[in-house]
């Protein structure tokens, strides 16, 4: 009885953690700033990171901040401040204290693995550096999959900068070509999607705008990016947008790891 | 003497003409009434007709609020502000100046001299935008053509946090 259980909360709890980034699973991770455009010397913003099905409405869980990189328009890291995790939802502050763009994200990096030994099911989560000494001699149908996650949002104080933008060439990102910062309503978008520091073609992106309790269509877009990847938006109406990219399958820098990367970034759009 | 004098008069009247035209503003700030009311802040500005900004011409903001707090509500001037205002640094001699209260305000700018120094010859829209705090935002144009070569007017009226805007153009 036992060992038949165990098995079943380790599965139950990977699930958790594999359904949080999915969106094609329920729930949808996302980093709300307070706002993304600001003036004046040393502008604060607040965000709030949360897990939930309703898009910017926290009824679920809060996201956690382990894997919150900030990077400030020189390219150097900010560290977050004033965090504090309630019941649906994770908060802090952001102090741009530089003129510039900051790109603020939650970045994960994992490998999940599961096999047979001894006519058990284990599983194994962690780090892919630690996957080498992880899986026990003897043990059969291994299937491991490496998870790559970046859920990011933007904010400028003063003229925007492209500095904190650089690629990172891991995983799912996404390349300004209009900066995302620099959104109106009525007006086109372009974006490149990048794979690992490559132009990612071919890739449905789901794009829907904030607002959905108080309407009835979910107010959802899905757009394909072109050949060299890039993705064009014009936006119907202003309000903040939740844009996510997923791809499965596709080889993976670990060796006989199915690949998943998921890429979330949310954008406001201003009105004219 | 009186003919050194009428020769330097010409001479004044002949150089640089384009130089001395006249661009004349008035604009019409509304009296609302509100419960809690603020002057706007406003930014006026030249652009070309594919809305790149080549001349702020003035912005009216809260200039004198300790540590330059007024700044962090410049960018309620959406339009103003991501076409020139957050290039810029303020406060800006003969740009800048305190929020204006409701009544009718007029402002002149000449040819030649800042802040609307040099124009190349060209069309163009006049743009005022508005935004008021716990208030809305507008934001007007009114097309012209530079230099004028005959004295030209243009208006545009807001229906909100702007009234009537008119443009009166001197060779």
């Amino acid at each position: 009885m036992k060992t038949l259980l165990r098995p079943l909360c380790a599965a139950a709890a990977l699930t958790a953690m594999l359904a949080a980034p999915m969106a094609a699973h329920a729930h949808r991770q996302w980093l709300l700033p307070s706002m993304t455009v600001l003036s004046g010397t040393d502008p604060w913003i607040t965000v709030d990171a949360a897990v939930s099905n309703d898009l910017f409405i926290f009824e679920h869980v809060p996201m956690r901040l382990d894997g919150l990189v900030i990077t400030g328009p020189d390219g150097a890291a900010v560290t977050h401040q004033n965090a504090a995790t309630g019941k649906y939802r994770t908060t802090f502050d952001v102090q741009l204290s530089k003129p510039g763009t900051y790109r603020i994200a939650s970045v994960g990096d994992g490998v999940m693995a599961s096999y047979k030994l001894g006519g058990e099911q284990k599983r194994w989560r962690g780090a892919p550096a630690d996957l080498a000494t992880a899986i026990p001699a003897g043990a059969t149908e291994v299937k491991i999959t490496h998870s790559q996650r970046r859920i990011e949002t933007f904010a400028t104080a003063g003229e925007p900068t492209t500095e904190s933008l650089k690629p990172t060439g891991q995983g799912l990102e996404l390349a300004p070509v209009t900066h995302p910062n620099d959104l109106f309503a009525g007006e086109t978008a372009q974006f490149r999607l990048l794979l690992d520091g490559e132009p990612a073609a071919g890739v449905e992106v789901a794009v829907i705008r904030g607002g959905g309790r108080y309407r009835n269509e979910p107010g959802e877009m899905t757009l394909t990016t072109a050949a060299d990847g890039l993705l064009e938006i014009t936006w119907p109406e202003p309000g903040m947008y939740w844009m996510e990219a997923e791809l499965r399958g596709g080889k993976s820098s670990i060796e006989g790891a199915e690949r998943m990367a998921v890429y979330v970034g949310t954008l406001e759009v201003l009105p004219e | 003497m009186r003919r050194l004098a009428s020769a330097a008069v010409l001479t004044g009247l002949m150089t640089s003409p384009a130089a001395a035209a006249e661009l004349n503003l008035t604009v019409e700030i509304p009296r609302l009434s509100v419960a809690e009311y603020h002057n706007p802040y406003v930014a006026i500005w030249v652009e070309t007709p594919d809305q790149t900004a080549v001349k702020t011409l003035a912005v009216w903001y809260d200039l004198k609020l300790k540590n330059q707090e007024g700044e962090t509500w410049l960018k309620d001037m959406r339009q103003w502000w991501r076409r020139a205002g957050r290039a810029m640094d303020l406060p800006a001699d003969g740009i800048s100046g305190a929020t204006k209260a409701p009544g009718r305000h007029q402002v002149k700018f000449v040819g030649g001299k800042a802040p609307l120094g040099t124009l190349p010859a060209g069309q163009y829209n006049l743009v005022v935008e508005a935004a008021r705090e716990v208030g809305g935002r507008e934001m007007v144009r009114i097309p012209f053509q530079w230099p004028p070569k005959a004295p030209a007017t243009g208006q545009a009226k807001g229906s909100s946090e702007l009234g009537a805007v008119a443009l009166t153009l001197k060779p």
